[in-house]
Protein backbone atom coordinates (compact mmCIF):
# COMPACT_ATOMS: atom_id res chain seq x y z
CA UNK A 1 0.00 0.00 0.00
CA UNK A 2 1.59 3.32 -0.78
CA UNK A 3 -1.69 5.52 -0.11
CA UNK A 4 -0.13 6.79 2.34
CA UNK A 5 1.62 9.17 0.18
CA UNK A 6 -1.92 9.87 -1.56
CA UNK A 7 -3.79 9.88 1.31
CA UNK A 8 -2.18 10.98 4.48
CA UNK A 9 -5.27 11.33 6.35
CA UNK A 10 -7.20 8.06 5.60
CA UNK A 11 -3.63 5.71 5.55
CA UNK A 12 -4.14 2.51 8.11
CA UNK A 13 -1.74 2.94 11.31
CA UNK A 14 0.47 0.14 9.69
CA UNK A 15 1.62 2.76 7.07
CA UNK A 16 1.38 6.04 9.06
CA UNK A 17 4.17 7.84 10.50
CA UNK A 18 7.27 5.60 12.00
CA UNK A 19 6.91 6.73 15.50
CA UNK A 20 3.39 5.91 15.44
CA UNK A 21 4.07 2.57 14.09
CA UNK A 22 6.69 2.27 16.88
CA UNK A 23 4.12 3.19 19.05
CA UNK A 24 1.49 0.79 17.76
CA UNK A 25 3.35 -2.01 16.42
CA UNK A 26 4.17 -5.56 17.97
CA UNK A 27 3.91 -5.07 22.55
CA UNK A 28 2.45 -1.71 21.99
CA UNK A 29 -0.15 -2.94 20.42
CA UNK A 30 -0.50 -5.55 22.86
CA UNK A 31 -0.35 -3.65 25.54
CA UNK A 32 -2.87 -1.37 24.78
CA UNK A 33 -5.30 -4.47 24.28
CA UNK A 34 -4.89 -4.75 27.92
CA UNK A 35 -5.48 -1.44 29.04
CA UNK A 36 -9.21 -1.76 29.58
CA UNK A 37 -9.41 -4.18 31.23
CA UNK A 38 -6.63 -3.45 33.42
CA UNK A 39 -8.83 -0.38 34.77
CA UNK A 40 -11.56 -1.74 35.01
CA UNK A 41 -10.17 -4.27 36.99
CA UNK A 42 -8.54 -1.79 38.98
CA UNK A 43 -11.71 0.66 39.87
CA UNK A 44 -13.35 -2.32 40.56
CA UNK A 45 -10.75 -3.30 43.33
CA UNK A 46 -10.70 0.23 44.85
CA UNK A 47 -14.49 0.51 44.62
CA UNK A 48 -14.21 -2.55 46.90
CA UNK A 49 -11.75 -1.71 49.19
CA UNK A 50 -13.11 1.90 49.88
CA UNK A 51 -16.12 0.42 50.82
CA UNK A 52 -18.12 1.73 48.21
CA UNK A 53 -19.06 -1.62 47.01
CA UNK A 54 -19.57 -4.78 49.03
CA UNK A 55 -17.87 -7.12 46.16
CA UNK A 56 -20.22 -9.96 47.73
CA UNK A 57 -21.60 -11.08 44.36
CA UNK A 58 -18.65 -10.23 41.37
CA UNK A 59 -15.43 -10.35 43.94
CA UNK A 60 -12.49 -7.76 43.34
CA UNK A 61 -9.58 -8.88 41.41
CA UNK A 62 -7.52 -9.77 44.50
CA UNK A 63 -10.32 -12.13 46.29
CA UNK A 64 -10.73 -13.91 42.95
CA UNK A 65 -6.30 -14.34 42.67
CA UNK A 66 -6.45 -15.17 46.44
CA UNK A 67 -9.43 -18.31 45.02
CA UNK A 68 -6.65 -19.41 42.37
CA UNK A 69 -3.92 -19.18 44.55
CA UNK A 70 -5.42 -21.51 46.76
CA UNK A 71 -6.45 -23.92 44.15
CA UNK A 72 -3.55 -23.82 42.70
CA UNK A 73 -1.26 -24.40 45.65
CA UNK A 74 -3.21 -27.38 47.01
CA UNK A 75 -2.90 -28.65 43.84
CA UNK A 76 -6.23 -28.80 42.96
CA UNK A 77 -6.16 -26.62 40.07
CA UNK A 78 -4.24 -29.21 37.84
CA UNK A 79 -6.03 -31.99 38.42
CA UNK A 80 -9.58 -29.65 37.55
CA UNK A 81 -7.47 -28.15 34.30
CA UNK A 82 -5.94 -31.62 33.55
CA UNK A 83 -9.27 -33.48 33.52
CA UNK A 84 -10.91 -30.65 31.36
CA UNK A 85 -8.05 -30.63 28.74
CA UNK A 86 -8.14 -34.70 28.67
CA UNK A 87 -11.99 -34.94 27.66
CA UNK A 88 -11.61 -32.08 25.28
CA UNK A 89 -8.12 -33.72 23.69
CA UNK A 90 -10.34 -36.64 23.91
CA UNK A 91 -13.68 -35.66 21.74
CA UNK A 92 -11.29 -33.20 19.88
CA UNK A 93 -9.47 -35.68 18.41
CA UNK A 94 -12.68 -38.52 17.63
CA UNK A 95 -14.56 -35.23 16.39
CA UNK A 96 -12.23 -33.95 13.96
CA UNK A 97 -10.84 -37.51 13.06
CA UNK A 98 -14.31 -38.66 12.20
CA UNK A 99 -15.17 -35.23 10.31
CA UNK A 100 -11.85 -35.05 8.13
CA UNK A 101 -12.28 -38.74 7.16
CA UNK A 102 -16.33 -38.62 6.65
CA UNK A 103 -16.11 -34.73 4.98
CA UNK A 104 -13.28 -36.16 2.90
CA UNK A 105 -15.63 -39.70 1.37
CA UNK A 106 -18.42 -37.31 1.05
CA UNK A 107 -17.15 -34.71 -0.46
CA UNK A 108 -15.08 -37.42 -3.14
CA UNK A 109 -17.23 -39.81 -3.68
CA UNK A 110 -20.89 -38.20 -4.88
CA UNK A 111 -23.10 -41.63 -3.87
CA UNK A 112 -22.10 -41.17 -0.75
CA UNK A 113 -22.51 -37.62 -0.50
CA UNK A 114 -26.07 -38.03 -1.70
CA UNK A 115 -26.60 -40.79 0.74
CA UNK A 116 -25.27 -39.24 4.22
CA UNK A 117 -24.81 -35.31 3.52
CA UNK A 118 -28.77 -34.79 3.48
CA UNK A 119 -28.99 -37.12 7.27
CA UNK A 120 -25.98 -35.59 8.58
CA UNK A 121 -27.23 -31.69 7.49
CA UNK A 122 -30.47 -32.47 9.96
CA UNK A 123 -28.84 -33.47 12.50
CA UNK A 124 -26.65 -30.73 12.44
CA UNK A 125 -29.89 -28.48 12.84
CA UNK A 126 -30.51 -29.55 16.10
CA UNK A 127 -28.75 -27.63 18.81
CA UNK A 128 -25.68 -30.40 20.29
CA UNK A 129 -27.03 -30.30 23.73
CA UNK A 130 -30.47 -31.50 22.96
CA UNK A 131 -28.38 -34.61 22.53
CA UNK A 132 -27.18 -34.70 26.45
CA UNK A 133 -30.28 -36.46 27.99
CA UNK A 134 -30.18 -39.46 25.43
CA UNK A 135 -26.07 -39.66 25.62
CA UNK A 136 -26.47 -39.89 29.52
CA UNK A 137 -29.27 -42.57 29.16
CA UNK A 138 -26.74 -44.42 26.72
CA UNK A 139 -23.72 -44.04 28.20
CA UNK A 140 -24.36 -43.29 31.45
CA UNK A 141 -22.90 -40.19 33.82
CA UNK A 142 -18.68 -40.97 33.59
CA UNK A 143 -16.55 -39.84 30.85
CA UNK A 144 -18.00 -41.25 27.65
CA UNK A 145 -21.37 -39.06 27.25
CA UNK A 146 -18.97 -36.05 27.77
CA UNK A 147 -16.70 -36.97 25.58
CA UNK A 148 -19.31 -38.04 23.19
CA UNK A 149 -21.34 -34.66 23.39
CA UNK A 150 -17.71 -32.59 23.02
CA UNK A 151 -17.06 -34.92 19.62
CA UNK A 152 -20.46 -34.20 18.41
CA UNK A 153 -20.03 -30.32 19.20
CA UNK A 154 -16.22 -30.40 16.95
CA UNK A 155 -17.65 -32.99 14.21
CA UNK A 156 -19.95 -30.69 12.43
CA UNK A 157 -17.73 -27.68 11.63
CA UNK A 158 -15.05 -30.22 10.69
CA UNK A 159 -17.27 -32.10 8.30
CA UNK A 160 -18.56 -28.78 6.70
CA UNK A 161 -15.54 -27.46 6.29
CA UNK A 162 -13.93 -30.34 4.98
CA UNK A 163 -16.06 -30.91 2.56
CA UNK A 164 -16.54 -27.63 1.26
CA UNK A 165 -13.02 -26.87 0.96
CA UNK A 166 -12.73 -30.32 -1.27
CA UNK A 167 -15.63 -29.32 -3.11
CA UNK A 168 -14.06 -25.73 -3.99
CA UNK A 169 -10.77 -27.19 -5.20
CA UNK A 170 -9.67 -25.20 -8.18
CA UNK A 171 -10.33 -27.45 -11.23
CA UNK A 172 -7.20 -25.43 -12.93
CA UNK A 173 -4.89 -26.41 -10.38
CA UNK A 174 -6.29 -30.20 -10.88
CA UNK A 175 -5.49 -29.62 -14.59
CA UNK A 176 -2.24 -28.99 -13.93
CA UNK A 177 -1.69 -32.21 -12.30
CA UNK A 178 -3.44 -33.97 -14.88
CA UNK A 179 -1.34 -32.38 -17.93
CA UNK A 180 2.14 -34.16 -15.84
CA UNK A 181 0.02 -37.13 -15.46
CA UNK A 182 -0.01 -37.63 -11.33
CA UNK A 183 -1.35 -40.96 -10.61
CA UNK A 184 -5.46 -40.30 -8.17
CA UNK A 185 -2.72 -40.89 -5.12
CA UNK A 186 -0.30 -38.39 -6.38
CA UNK A 187 -3.26 -35.75 -7.10
CA UNK A 188 -4.75 -36.18 -3.67
CA UNK A 189 -1.45 -35.49 -2.14
CA UNK A 190 0.50 -32.76 -4.41
CA UNK A 191 -2.79 -31.10 -5.25
CA UNK A 192 -5.67 -31.84 -3.22
CA UNK A 193 -4.40 -31.92 0.38
CA UNK A 194 -2.40 -28.72 0.08
CA UNK A 195 -5.51 -26.87 -1.35
CA UNK A 196 -7.62 -27.68 1.27
CA UNK A 197 -5.39 -27.36 4.13
CA UNK A 198 -6.18 -23.86 4.95
CA UNK A 199 -9.66 -24.15 5.19
CA UNK A 200 -9.28 -27.49 6.97
CA UNK A 201 -7.21 -25.80 9.42
CA UNK A 202 -9.78 -23.01 10.18
CA UNK A 203 -12.29 -25.60 10.31
CA UNK A 204 -10.48 -27.52 12.97
CA UNK A 205 -9.64 -24.25 15.11
CA UNK A 206 -13.63 -23.38 14.87
CA UNK A 207 -13.90 -27.41 15.84
CA UNK A 208 -11.62 -26.69 19.28
CA UNK A 209 -13.56 -23.80 20.30
CA UNK A 210 -17.00 -25.47 20.18
CA UNK A 211 -14.76 -28.08 21.87
CA UNK A 212 -13.95 -26.19 24.65
CA UNK A 213 -17.88 -24.23 24.83
CA UNK A 214 -19.24 -28.13 24.82
CA UNK A 215 -16.70 -29.40 27.84
CA UNK A 216 -18.71 -26.85 29.93
CA UNK A 217 -21.52 -27.81 29.37
CA UNK A 218 -20.61 -31.58 29.45
CA UNK A 219 -19.17 -30.81 32.93
CA UNK A 220 -21.96 -28.49 33.80
CA UNK A 221 -24.19 -32.15 33.56
CA UNK A 222 -22.53 -33.63 36.60
CA UNK A 223 -18.98 -34.26 37.32
CA UNK A 224 -16.48 -34.57 40.10
CA UNK A 225 -13.41 -33.06 38.74
CA UNK A 226 -13.14 -30.34 35.66
CA UNK A 227 -12.82 -26.51 34.93
CA UNK A 228 -16.66 -27.21 34.78
CA UNK A 229 -17.32 -29.00 38.30
CA UNK A 230 -15.49 -25.76 39.36
CA UNK A 231 -18.10 -23.69 38.55
CA UNK A 232 -21.02 -25.80 39.62
CA UNK A 233 -19.54 -26.24 43.27
CA UNK A 234 -18.73 -22.11 43.04
CA UNK A 235 -22.32 -21.66 42.26
CA UNK A 236 -24.06 -24.30 45.01
CA UNK A 237 -21.89 -23.06 48.06
CA UNK A 238 -22.02 -19.33 46.60
CA UNK A 239 -18.53 -18.78 46.09
CA UNK A 240 -18.26 -16.55 42.92
CA UNK A 241 -14.83 -16.05 43.20
CA UNK A 242 -13.95 -19.79 42.57
CA UNK A 243 -16.74 -18.96 39.71
CA UNK A 244 -14.52 -16.01 38.70
CA UNK A 245 -11.20 -18.10 38.70
CA UNK A 246 -12.52 -20.97 37.02
CA UNK A 247 -13.66 -18.54 34.12
CA UNK A 248 -10.45 -17.25 33.85
CA UNK A 249 -8.74 -20.76 33.61
CA UNK A 250 -10.96 -21.43 30.60
CA UNK A 251 -10.04 -18.27 28.94
CA UNK A 252 -6.48 -18.98 29.45
CA UNK A 253 -6.83 -22.80 28.44
CA UNK A 254 -8.75 -21.98 25.51
CA UNK A 255 -6.72 -19.70 24.29
CA UNK A 256 -3.48 -21.57 24.81
CA UNK A 257 -4.74 -24.71 23.19
CA UNK A 258 -5.68 -21.83 20.32
CA UNK A 259 -2.47 -20.99 20.16
CA UNK A 260 -0.84 -24.14 20.35
CA UNK A 261 -2.68 -25.17 17.71
CA UNK A 262 -1.86 -22.16 15.18
CA UNK A 263 1.67 -22.37 16.05
CA UNK A 264 1.96 -25.87 14.87
CA UNK A 265 -0.54 -25.53 11.73
CA UNK A 266 1.10 -22.54 10.45
CA UNK A 267 4.25 -23.73 9.09
CA UNK A 268 2.12 -26.00 6.85
CA UNK A 269 0.39 -22.60 5.61
CA UNK A 270 3.31 -20.36 5.21
CA UNK A 271 2.54 -20.17 1.73
CA UNK A 272 -0.56 -18.44 2.32
CA UNK A 273 -1.40 -14.66 1.32
CA UNK A 274 -3.19 -13.91 4.61
CA UNK A 275 -2.38 -11.45 7.32
CA UNK A 276 -2.12 -14.01 9.89
CA UNK A 277 -1.49 -11.67 12.97
CA UNK A 278 -4.70 -10.38 12.24
CA UNK A 279 -5.97 -14.03 13.12
CA UNK B 1 5.10 -35.13 -36.83
CA UNK B 2 2.04 -33.90 -34.86
CA UNK B 3 -0.79 -35.22 -37.02
CA UNK B 4 -4.66 -33.99 -36.41
CA UNK B 5 -7.02 -36.43 -38.09
CA UNK B 6 -11.04 -35.10 -38.52
CA UNK B 7 -10.47 -33.74 -35.40
CA UNK B 8 -14.04 -32.41 -34.15
CA UNK B 9 -15.36 -31.29 -30.55
CA UNK B 10 -18.94 -31.26 -29.70
CA UNK B 11 -19.58 -30.04 -26.16
CA UNK B 12 -22.61 -31.34 -24.36
CA UNK B 13 -24.60 -28.87 -24.94
CA UNK B 14 -24.15 -29.15 -28.62
CA UNK B 15 -21.70 -26.56 -29.17
CA UNK B 16 -19.68 -27.69 -31.99
CA UNK B 17 -16.27 -25.63 -30.89
CA UNK B 18 -14.48 -27.76 -33.68
CA UNK B 19 -15.56 -29.51 -36.89
CA UNK B 20 -12.79 -31.25 -38.90
CA UNK B 21 -9.56 -30.64 -38.10
CA UNK B 22 -7.09 -31.61 -40.52
CA UNK B 23 -3.15 -30.57 -39.27
CA UNK B 24 -0.23 -31.47 -39.82
CA UNK B 25 2.56 -30.00 -38.02
CA UNK B 26 6.30 -31.08 -38.40
CA UNK B 27 8.64 -31.66 -35.75
CA UNK B 28 10.37 -28.17 -34.28
CA UNK B 29 7.94 -25.97 -36.33
CA UNK B 30 6.51 -23.05 -34.58
CA UNK B 31 2.66 -22.64 -35.76
CA UNK B 32 0.93 -19.92 -34.43
CA UNK B 33 -3.27 -19.99 -34.29
CA UNK B 34 -4.94 -16.89 -34.60
CA UNK B 35 -8.55 -16.40 -34.48
CA UNK B 36 -11.54 -14.54 -33.27
CA UNK B 37 -13.29 -15.13 -29.86
CA UNK B 38 -14.85 -18.52 -29.64
CA UNK B 39 -13.34 -20.10 -32.82
CA UNK B 40 -11.88 -23.24 -31.00
CA UNK B 41 -8.27 -22.10 -30.33
CA UNK B 42 -8.27 -23.50 -26.50
CA UNK B 43 -10.36 -25.97 -27.63
CA UNK B 44 -7.99 -27.70 -29.78
CA UNK B 45 -5.12 -27.38 -27.63
CA UNK B 46 -7.43 -28.85 -24.49
CA UNK B 47 -7.91 -32.10 -27.13
CA UNK B 48 -4.16 -32.29 -28.40
CA UNK B 49 -3.04 -32.16 -24.67
CA UNK B 50 -5.03 -34.43 -23.86
CA UNK B 51 -7.29 -32.83 -20.99
CA UNK B 52 -10.45 -33.59 -23.13
CA UNK B 53 -11.74 -36.28 -25.52
CA UNK B 54 -12.83 -35.21 -29.01
CA UNK B 55 -16.04 -36.26 -30.62
CA UNK B 56 -14.50 -37.52 -33.49
CA UNK B 57 -11.19 -38.02 -34.77
CA UNK B 58 -7.72 -38.46 -33.80
CA UNK B 59 -4.69 -37.07 -33.05
CA UNK B 60 -0.87 -38.54 -33.41
CA UNK B 61 2.55 -37.52 -32.50
CA UNK B 62 5.04 -39.10 -34.54
CA UNK B 63 2.32 -42.20 -35.19
CA UNK B 64 1.59 -42.90 -31.79
CA UNK B 65 -1.95 -41.88 -30.68
CA UNK B 66 -2.60 -39.53 -27.70
CA UNK B 67 -5.80 -40.49 -25.88
CA UNK B 68 -4.70 -38.51 -22.75
CA UNK B 69 -2.24 -36.44 -21.16
CA UNK B 70 1.04 -37.10 -22.63
CA UNK B 71 4.65 -37.08 -21.25
CA UNK B 72 5.58 -35.63 -24.61
CA UNK B 73 3.09 -32.84 -25.36
CA UNK B 74 3.13 -29.30 -22.79
CA UNK B 75 0.89 -26.78 -22.31
CA UNK B 76 1.18 -23.58 -21.03
CA UNK B 77 -2.36 -22.25 -19.77
CA UNK B 78 -3.07 -18.04 -20.29
CA UNK B 79 -3.38 -17.81 -16.61
CA UNK B 80 0.06 -19.00 -15.25
CA UNK B 81 -1.87 -22.16 -12.72
CA UNK B 82 0.94 -22.28 -10.68
CA UNK B 83 0.49 -23.89 -7.31
CA UNK B 84 0.53 -21.24 -4.80
CA UNK B 85 1.23 -23.04 -1.99
CA UNK B 86 5.06 -24.46 -3.72
CA UNK B 87 7.99 -21.95 -4.47
CA UNK B 88 8.97 -21.06 -7.38
CA UNK B 89 11.59 -24.07 -7.87
CA UNK B 90 8.92 -26.13 -6.41
CA UNK B 91 6.14 -25.27 -9.44
CA UNK B 92 9.01 -25.54 -12.12
CA UNK B 93 10.04 -28.63 -10.59
CA UNK B 94 6.54 -30.23 -10.27
CA UNK B 95 6.45 -32.11 -13.45
CA UNK B 96 9.74 -33.76 -12.79
CA UNK B 97 9.12 -35.46 -9.45
CA UNK B 98 10.11 -38.84 -10.56
CA UNK B 99 13.58 -37.60 -11.82
CA UNK B 100 16.79 -37.96 -8.67
CA UNK B 101 16.81 -35.25 -6.50
CA UNK B 102 20.17 -33.68 -8.19
CA UNK B 103 19.52 -34.13 -11.79
CA UNK B 104 15.65 -32.33 -10.79
CA UNK B 105 17.50 -29.41 -9.07
CA UNK B 106 19.57 -29.13 -11.95
CA UNK B 107 17.20 -29.06 -14.70
CA UNK B 108 15.22 -26.52 -12.66
CA UNK B 109 17.93 -24.35 -12.49
CA UNK B 110 18.68 -23.93 -15.58
CA UNK B 111 14.82 -23.13 -16.60
CA UNK B 112 14.66 -20.57 -14.45
CA UNK B 113 18.53 -19.58 -15.75
CA UNK B 114 17.00 -19.49 -18.88
CA UNK B 115 13.82 -17.43 -17.99
CA UNK B 116 15.74 -15.01 -16.26
CA UNK B 117 14.70 -15.66 -12.97
CA UNK B 118 17.49 -17.99 -11.18
CA UNK B 119 17.41 -15.29 -8.09
CA UNK B 120 13.78 -16.00 -7.67
CA UNK B 121 13.91 -19.76 -6.82
CA UNK B 122 12.62 -19.54 -3.38
CA UNK B 123 10.15 -16.96 -3.81
CA UNK B 124 6.64 -17.40 -3.63
CA UNK B 125 4.13 -17.52 -6.24
CA UNK B 126 1.92 -14.16 -5.13
CA UNK B 127 5.27 -12.36 -4.71
CA UNK B 128 5.59 -12.20 -9.12
CA UNK B 129 4.56 -10.07 -10.97
CA UNK B 130 2.14 -11.30 -13.80
CA UNK B 131 5.12 -11.96 -16.47
CA UNK B 132 7.44 -13.10 -14.07
CA UNK B 133 4.22 -15.68 -13.60
CA UNK B 134 4.20 -16.48 -16.81
CA UNK B 135 8.02 -17.28 -16.85
CA UNK B 136 7.54 -19.70 -14.65
CA UNK B 137 4.61 -21.23 -16.12
CA UNK B 138 6.81 -21.69 -19.49
CA UNK B 139 9.59 -22.91 -17.49
CA UNK B 140 7.52 -25.45 -15.44
CA UNK B 141 6.63 -26.54 -19.26
CA UNK B 142 9.69 -26.63 -20.47
CA UNK B 143 11.81 -28.69 -17.92
CA UNK B 144 9.77 -31.89 -19.06
CA UNK B 145 11.43 -31.31 -22.26
CA UNK B 146 8.41 -31.78 -24.17
CA UNK B 147 8.09 -32.84 -27.92
CA UNK B 148 5.25 -30.64 -28.16
CA UNK B 149 4.59 -27.48 -26.43
CA UNK B 150 0.96 -25.90 -26.25
CA UNK B 151 0.93 -22.17 -25.55
CA UNK B 152 -2.81 -21.07 -24.89
CA UNK B 153 -2.35 -16.79 -25.03
CA UNK B 154 0.33 -17.16 -22.54
CA UNK B 155 1.28 -13.51 -23.21
CA UNK B 156 -1.70 -11.80 -23.94
CA UNK B 157 -2.21 -10.28 -19.86
CA UNK B 158 0.75 -8.51 -20.06
CA UNK B 159 2.19 -5.51 -21.53
CA UNK B 160 4.20 -5.07 -25.24
CA UNK B 161 7.66 -4.59 -23.70
CA UNK B 162 7.32 -7.40 -20.90
CA UNK B 163 5.80 -9.62 -24.15
CA UNK B 164 8.92 -9.27 -26.60
CA UNK B 165 11.16 -10.13 -23.59
CA UNK B 166 8.76 -12.96 -23.05
CA UNK B 167 9.47 -13.62 -26.86
CA UNK B 168 13.15 -14.01 -26.60
CA UNK B 169 12.84 -16.28 -23.28
CA UNK B 170 10.46 -18.76 -25.35
CA UNK B 171 12.85 -18.79 -28.20
CA UNK B 172 16.14 -19.26 -26.21
CA UNK B 173 14.09 -22.32 -24.95
CA UNK B 174 12.63 -23.55 -28.16
CA UNK B 175 16.64 -23.59 -29.34
CA UNK B 176 17.76 -25.51 -27.26
CA UNK B 177 14.45 -28.37 -26.76
CA UNK B 178 13.63 -27.70 -30.26
CA UNK B 179 9.51 -28.80 -29.90
CA UNK B 180 6.77 -28.34 -31.73
CA UNK B 181 5.39 -25.33 -30.77
CA UNK B 182 1.62 -24.23 -31.17
CA UNK B 183 1.26 -20.70 -29.83
CA UNK B 184 -2.38 -19.11 -29.17
CA UNK B 185 -2.33 -15.63 -29.74
CA UNK B 186 -4.73 -12.96 -30.70
CA UNK B 187 -1.51 -10.71 -32.12
CA UNK B 188 -0.48 -10.97 -35.31
CA UNK B 189 3.08 -9.30 -34.25
CA UNK B 190 3.46 -11.98 -32.21
CA UNK B 191 2.82 -14.88 -34.99
CA UNK B 192 5.18 -12.70 -37.02
CA UNK B 193 7.81 -12.58 -33.88
CA UNK B 194 7.66 -15.90 -33.38
CA UNK B 195 5.80 -18.40 -35.48
CA UNK B 196 7.22 -20.55 -39.12
CA UNK B 197 3.27 -20.83 -40.29
CA UNK B 198 0.47 -19.00 -38.97
CA UNK B 199 -2.97 -20.49 -39.08
CA UNK B 200 -6.18 -18.41 -39.16
CA UNK B 201 -9.36 -20.54 -37.90
CA UNK B 202 -12.81 -19.32 -38.27
CA UNK B 203 -16.10 -20.11 -35.93
CA UNK B 204 -19.13 -21.68 -36.09
CA UNK B 205 -17.74 -24.26 -36.03
CA UNK B 206 -14.43 -24.27 -35.29
CA UNK B 207 -12.03 -24.82 -38.67
CA UNK B 208 -8.99 -24.07 -39.82
CA UNK B 209 -9.32 -21.41 -42.57
CA UNK B 210 -6.01 -20.21 -44.19
CA UNK B 211 -2.39 -20.90 -43.51
CA UNK B 212 0.18 -18.52 -44.05
CA UNK B 213 4.39 -19.45 -44.52
CA UNK B 214 6.42 -16.59 -42.51
CA UNK B 215 9.63 -17.84 -44.23
CA UNK B 216 11.56 -15.27 -42.19
CA UNK B 217 14.80 -15.92 -40.66
CA UNK B 218 15.69 -15.49 -37.08
CA UNK B 219 16.40 -13.50 -35.25
CA UNK B 220 13.53 -11.43 -36.75
CA UNK B 221 13.44 -7.44 -37.13
CA UNK B 222 9.74 -6.59 -37.16
CA UNK B 223 10.79 -3.24 -38.94
CA UNK B 224 12.10 -4.99 -41.57
CA UNK B 225 10.25 -5.22 -44.82
CA UNK B 226 9.76 -9.50 -44.85
CA UNK B 227 7.80 -8.93 -41.43
CA UNK B 228 5.83 -6.08 -42.55
CA UNK B 229 4.77 -8.33 -45.21
CA UNK B 230 4.22 -11.10 -43.75
CA UNK B 231 1.82 -9.08 -41.30
CA UNK B 232 -0.10 -7.80 -44.21
CA UNK B 233 -0.53 -11.19 -45.27
CA UNK B 234 -1.89 -12.26 -42.03
CA UNK B 235 -4.04 -9.50 -41.59
CA UNK B 236 -5.56 -10.23 -44.84
CA UNK B 237 -6.19 -13.74 -43.96
CA UNK B 238 -7.89 -12.10 -41.25
CA UNK B 239 -10.17 -10.17 -43.03
CA UNK B 240 -11.29 -12.99 -44.95
CA UNK B 241 -12.12 -15.31 -42.43
CA UNK B 242 -14.54 -13.15 -41.08
CA UNK B 243 -16.31 -13.31 -44.79
CA UNK B 244 -18.70 -16.22 -45.84
CA UNK B 245 -16.67 -18.81 -46.91
CA UNK B 246 -17.66 -19.75 -50.07
CA UNK B 247 -17.41 -16.62 -51.39
CA UNK B 248 -13.96 -15.77 -49.67
CA UNK B 249 -11.93 -18.76 -50.80
CA UNK B 250 -11.22 -20.86 -54.19
CA UNK B 251 -13.78 -23.40 -54.87
CA UNK B 252 -11.10 -25.99 -54.59
CA UNK B 253 -10.27 -25.02 -51.16
CA UNK B 254 -13.75 -24.60 -49.95
CA UNK B 255 -14.97 -27.76 -48.67
CA UNK B 256 -12.41 -28.99 -46.39
CA UNK B 257 -8.67 -27.56 -44.45
CA UNK B 258 -5.57 -29.88 -44.63
CA UNK B 259 -2.79 -27.89 -43.69
N1 LIG C 1 -16.85 -26.69 -21.53
C1 LIG C 1 -17.60 -26.17 -22.52
N2 LIG C 1 -18.90 -26.50 -22.63
C2 LIG C 1 -19.65 -25.99 -23.63
N3 LIG C 1 -19.20 -25.16 -24.56
C3 LIG C 1 -17.92 -24.79 -24.49
C4 LIG C 1 -17.05 -25.27 -23.47
N4 LIG C 1 -15.83 -24.73 -23.67
C5 LIG C 1 -15.92 -23.95 -24.75
N5 LIG C 1 -17.18 -23.98 -25.28
C6 LIG C 1 -17.64 -23.29 -26.48
O1 LIG C 1 -16.87 -23.74 -27.56
C7 LIG C 1 -16.53 -22.67 -28.42
C8 LIG C 1 -15.04 -22.57 -28.55
O2 LIG C 1 -14.49 -22.20 -27.28
P1 LIG C 1 -12.94 -21.99 -27.05
O3 LIG C 1 -12.74 -21.73 -25.63
O4 LIG C 1 -12.19 -23.14 -27.66
O5 LIG C 1 -12.68 -20.68 -27.91
P2 LIG C 1 -11.34 -19.83 -28.10
O6 LIG C 1 -11.04 -19.80 -29.56
O7 LIG C 1 -10.28 -20.34 -27.21
O8 LIG C 1 -11.83 -18.39 -27.66
P3 LIG C 1 -11.02 -17.24 -26.89
O9 LIG C 1 -10.16 -16.58 -27.92
O10 LIG C 1 -12.09 -16.34 -26.41
O11 LIG C 1 -10.24 -17.90 -25.80
C9 LIG C 1 -17.20 -21.44 -27.84
O12 LIG C 1 -18.40 -21.22 -28.52
C10 LIG C 1 -17.45 -21.81 -26.40
O13 LIG C 1 -18.60 -21.17 -25.93
MG1 LIG D 1 -9.29 -19.54 -25.47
Amino acid sequence: MSGSTVLPDTAPADTASPRRAALLGGGGRAALGLLLPVILAGAWEIAVASGLATGRLLPPPSRIGAALWSLAASGELWMHVEATLIRVGLGFAFGAGAGILIGTLTATLPALRWLVDPSLQALRAVPSLAWVPLFILWFGILETPKVALIAVGVFFPVYVGVAGAIASVDRKLIEVGRIFRLSKLALARRILLPAVLPATLTALRTGLGLGFLFVVAAELMGASEGLGYLLVDGQQFSKPDQILAAIICFAIVGKLADTALVALTTPLVRWQDTARETL
Amino acid sequence: MLNLQSLSKTYADGTRALAGIDLAVPNAEIVALIGGSGCGKTTLLRLIAGLDRPSAGSIALDGEPITGPHPGVGLVFQESRLLPWLDVAGNVGFGIGDLPRRERAERVAHALERVGLAEHAGRWPRELSGGQQQRVSIARAFVANPRVLLLDEPFSALDAFTRKDLHRHLLALWEEVRPTVLIVTHDVAEAVALADRAIVMRPKPGRLDESIALDLRRPRDPAAPTSEAATRKILGALDRSLRPREASRAPELAGGSSF
